[in-house]
Parts: C-alpha cells; sequence; structure tokens
C-alpha cells in the first residue's frame, strides 16, 4: 500500500519535471532558430567591408552598412543622454522621496508609457521636431529613442533603489548625513552595478527599434555627422533592403539582422557578467 | 551703589555654579529629559504617555517583550523615529536641557549628536574598512586626510578592532566576520564623536563570544558616553547596564538602576517579567 503511493508520487514528480523541461526547452528554441536562421543567411555577406563600407547603389554588388552601423551608435548616444539622466532621477525620486500617492500616479503613468506602441513615439517626436524644422534629423531620431527609453529606467531604476536594504539608508542618516548626501553617496553608489545593468539593457532594447525612426531619423544612404540631417540606422537600413527586390540587397539585410542581434547578444552577456558579480559581492 | 550690585550678582553666579557642582555629584547629571511622550504610526499609538530622565555617562538599558514600543523609543531619541512617514508623536525630549525638536533644530545635526548602533550590522558594501568608518565625517565635510586617518585609527581602537584590521584597512568592510562587523558600525559610530550612542539590539545577531567582546566594548564606551541600549537579553542588561528601564505594550512600567530592578521591582509586572513568567 505505502510502497504503490510512493511510486505513484514519484511517477507525478517525473511528468511534472518532464513538462517543465519542455516549456524551457520552448522558451529557449527560438532564440536558437533566430541565431541557426540569422548565421546560415547573413554570415556570408559579413565581411570587412561590411562594417567599413557604404552602401552601394543599385545594381552594384557589395558594400556595407558602415554608416548604419555608426548611426545607431550616434542615435543611441542622444538618446541615452536624454533617457538616463531623466530616467534615473525620475526613478530616484519613486524610490527615496516620492510620496504614497505621486508614486502611484507616476509608476501608473510610467507603466501606460512603457505599453505605448512605439511607432506612436515616432510620430509624437514627428510633430514635435520634425513638422516645426522641415526636416527629418538624427535629433528627432534619438529624441524618439530617449523618450522610449525614459520610463524603462525610470521603473528600472526605482526597483533596483529598493533593492538597498534599507539598514544602509538609516545607518546613513543616523550618522547626520544628509538626505541628498546619503541617496548620492550610499544608495546610488550601492545600486550602481544594478542601474548600469538596468541601462545597458534599455539601450539594447532601443537599438532594434524601427518604428519610431520611420519618420524622425529617416535613414541616409551616406554618412551623416550632423544632428538636423537625416541619419542611417541598423533596423532602418535592415528593413529598407530586406522589402527591396534585389538578392544583394537581401543577403546584406540578413547580415545586418546578425549583427544587431549579435550587439544586442553582446551586451546582455555583458550585463549578464556584470549582475554575477555583484550578486557574489552581496552574498559575501 | 552699582558697584555693589555687581559684585552681589558674581557672587549669586558662583554659589549656583556650586549648588550645580554639588547636585551634580549628588546625583548623576540628566543626558535625556524626556517629558510625556507618546507616539502614533497612522493610527495606532506605540508609546503612551512616557516620563523618563536618562543619566549621562552611564548605561542605560531598555527590556521588554517584543513590540512593546523599546525600538519605537529609541529612535524617538534620535528622531530616527521621523523616517516613517505616517509616524507622530506628542511630549517633548530634551538633550542635556535642549529640545530636540524644536522647530529650527536639523535632525541631521540631532543625529550627528546622538549615534546610532543597529541590530544587524550594516557596513556599506561599497566601502573598505577605512572609508566605512570615517565616512560620517567625509560625507559632513572633513576632508583633511591627515586629521582623517587619525580619526579613523582612534575610532576603531575604540571600537576595539584595530588590531584585528590594522592590516586590512582597504579590504571591503563586508568581509569581516558577523562581530567583527558589528564593532565596525560602532566604530563608524564613535568616530563622528557623538555625546550619545543609542544601540538597538547589537549583539541579538551575534554568537557568544562577539557578543562578549561588545559588551566589553559598552563597558570601555561608558567612560565616555552616555548609552542606551535595548536589549532582548535580560541577561546583558543585568550584566552591562547601571540603569534598566522596563517597557509594556508602550508604557514604561518601572525604571531604577539595574541592581533594584533585578532584584527587588516594585512592580508586580516587572518582576513576572524578569522572572519570565511572561515575555
Amino acid at each position: 500500500m505505502r510502497e504503490s503511493f510512493y511510486r505513484w508520487r514519484k511517477i507525478k514528480s517525473g511528468l511534472v519535471s518532464a513538462l517543465c523541461l519542455l516549456c524551457a526547452v520552448l522558451v529557449i528554441a527560438p532564440l536558437g532558430l533566430v541565431f541557426f536562421h540569422l548565421l546560415r543567411e547573413g554570415a556570408s555577406a559579413v565581411n570587412w567591408s561590411f562594417f567599413t563600407n557604404l552602401p552601394k547603389p543599385v545594381g552594384e554588388i557589395g558594400g556595407g552598412m558602415a554608416n548604419a552601423i555608426v548611426g545607431t551608435f550616434e542615435l543611441l548616444g542622444i538618446a541615452a543622454l536624454i533617457g538616463v539622466p531623466t530616467g534615473v532621477l525620475g526613478g530616484v525620486y519613486l524610490a527615496e522621496y516620492g510620496s504614497v500617492r505621486v508614486n502611484w500616479l507616476l509608476r501608473f503613468i510610467c507603466d501606460i508609457l512603457n505599453g505605448v506602441p512605439s511607432i506612436i513615439w515616432g510620430i509624437v517626436v514627428y510633430g514635435l521636431i520634425v513638422v516645426p524644422v522641415k526636416s527629418f534629423s538624427a535629433l528627432a531620431g534619438g529624441v524618439a529613442l530617449g523618450f522610449i527609453m525614459i520610463p524603462l529606467i525610470v521603473r528600472m531604476s526605482e526597483e533596483v533603489l529598493l533593492l538597498v536594504p534599507n539598514g544602509y539608508r538609516e545607518a546613513a542618516l543616523a550618522l547626520g548625513i544628509a538626505r541628498w548626501k546619503m541617496t548620492l553617496h550610499i544608495v546610488l553608489k550601492t545600486a550602481l552595478k544594478g542601474l548600469v545593468t538596468g541601462v545597458l539593457l534599455a539601450l539594447a532594447r532601443v537599438a532594434g527599434e524601427t518604428a519610431p525612426l520611420l519618420f524622425t531619423a529617416f535613414g541616409n544612404r551616406f554618412w551623416n555627422h550632423n544632428l538636423h540631417d537625416p541619419i542611417a540606422a541598423l533596423p532602418l537600413q535592415i528593413f529598407a533592403y530586406a522589402i527591396s527586390p534585389y538578392d544583394d540587397w537581401h543577403r546584406q539585410a540578413w547580415a545586418g539582422a546578425l549583427v544587431l542581434v549579435s550587439m544586442t547578444f553582446l551586451v546582455n552577456v555583458a550585463v549578464r557578467f556584470l549582475t554575477r558579480s555583484r550578486s557574489a559581492a552581496l552574498a559575501k | 551703589m552699582k558697584n555693589v550690585m555687581e559684585h552681589e550678582s558674581t557672587i549669586s553666579a558662583d554659589t549656583a555654579a556650586l549648588h550645580a557642582m554639588t547636585d551634580a555629584e549628588q546625583s548623576p547629571a540628566i543626558a535625556f529629559e524626556v517629558n510625556d511622550l507618546s507616539v502614533w504610526y497612522g493610527q495606532k499609538q506605540t508609546i503612551f504617555n512616557t516620563t523618563i530622565d536618562i543619566p549621562a555617562q552611564s548605561v542605560t538599558a531598555i527590556i521588554g517583550p517584543s513590540g512593546c514600543g523599546k525600538s519605537t523609543f529609541l529612535r524617538c531619541l534620535n528622531r530616527m523615529h521621523e523616517l516613517v512617514p505616517t509616524a507622530r508623536h506628542e511630549g517633548s525630549i530634551r538633550l542635556f536641557g535642549e529640545d530636540l525638536y524644536a522647530p529650527k533644530i536639523d535632525p541631521c545635526v540631532v543625529r550627528r549628536r546622538i549615534g546610532m548602533v543597529f541590530q544587524k550590522s550594516n557596513p556599506f558594501p561599497t566601502m573598505s574598512i577605512a572609508e566605512n568608518v570615517i565616512v560620517g565625517l567625509r560625507l559632513n565635510g572633513v576632508r583633511d586626510r591627515a586629521y582623517l586617518d587619525e580619526r579613523m585609527e582612534k575610532a576603531l581602537r575604540m571600537a576595539a578592532l584595530w588590531d584585528e584590521v590594522k592590516n586590512d584597512l582597504n579590504r571591503p568592510g563586508i568581509s569581516l566576520s558577523g562581530g567583527q562587523q558589528q564593532r565596525l558600525c560602532i566604530a563608524r559610530a564613535v568616530a563622528v564623536e557623538p555625546e550619545i550612542i543609542l544601540m538597538d539590539e547589537p549583539c541579538s545577531a551575534l554568537d557568544p563570544i562577539a557578543t562578549a567582546k561588545v559588551e566589553e566594548l559598552i563597558y570601555e564606551l561608558k567612560k565616555q558616553y552616555t548609552i542606551v541600549i535595548v536589549t532582548h537579553n535580560m541577561q546583558q542588561a543585568g550584566r552591562c547596564s547601571d540603569y534598566t528601564a522596563f517597557f509594556y505594550l508602550g508604557r514604561l512600567i518601572e525604571f531604577a538602576k539595574t541592581e533594584k530592578i533585578f532584584t527587588n521591582p516594585s512592580q508586580k509586572q516587572t518582576e513576572d517579567y524578569i522572572t519570565g513568567r511572561f515575555g
């Protein structure tokens, strides 16, 4: 009696474990498939000239996306200038200063903003900057990405700051340290790795955004380092090449996608590395 | 005529000083005068009409069962309870005659004069042992490196930690053992040279050997500081305090010399608690 009951329990446990394993595989499978497919289609077109050359005119084989790669980094730079200080300070307000009611409202607004489709941000910035200036521009693209980053970083940095144990705040205040100094030198410093992690993840997230750039940064087939002119970006270039009728451009689009995914993958790996050393330090 | 009056006033000032001195010799000087203190967190009252005079240059233990308001009372003494947004209080607390809650008093200044050591040792994880000790001075604007080093050594010696860490001052504070971390926190508190040190169950997370070291330290610190210590451990209160206050359900039941509380309490509730009949 007892023996069979025990066996039945083992069977149930085995079944549920197998189910969990299956789900885990299903979760990981798309990542593997995406990588596999990108490598098969794009690896052949990724070569040195892809990173150093400008796109070739229609009909000529070869060329690269150097301007789009650099353009993506420029756009991310502008986005970070807008998104990081605003977002982190917003998070500091929520975690360290705000009252219950104001916080509730701010969190609610941030969550709504996080749910806004990214193309809407493109339209907003189109109306705010592109229409009055009468030109697509790198600045407009960066601002659109920056706006997307703000609510992401606010919520992320709030969570990271709340992970800092209250004991540290109390210890600092009990030494007679003023509140803003405590926030700056104790809380932010303790949470620094978490904040960097969050910022990197937010950057990786907006790096692949295409829709908000369609009518802000617009894209450019040439080098541009002027903030007031349209600029190329990897996702835009991939989009333009993927919907073109030329085989060579399709290969380049695959290559661009491979580079973009590898970049975000590398950022995520870097983040893992950072967070691992942090949890190791905290566990000690 | 004018001369005579001046003469007289000097004499009376002298006699007043003389009186003050003899008073001080007869009964110890008072550090905290707490008068009719009541504290609420939101709607819930946690301290009821407490009046107590805590003597200077001695150790006062606060004992009582969990939830009796010991920690709240301690936190009122350096205005730490104000960190809870819904907290409010009535009554007054004076430190050497000065109202700690007067409108023009900055809580930061109060907390600089009244240091605190917490139940869970909490050295700052991003800082080395040395930085942990001087952080209070540094963030209060002291820049002079030599002076900071001098104060660091003095504080670590006072916390009986110097010999154990003098070769590892740049190691992270959190790399120390639990008992050492707690003594590091005590060093951090004394480095800003407060007048009073409050301790909120400083040994409850420590093993008996580390506890003995901290208690020894309390005995040493008493020569210079007024110490108020909250403890769950009645043996600890008996061992290291001069005065003991017993709180129950938010009320001060009895306050007297420690020997008296433990040998001849005047309240039935105190006796029941001490003999382990409840709590």
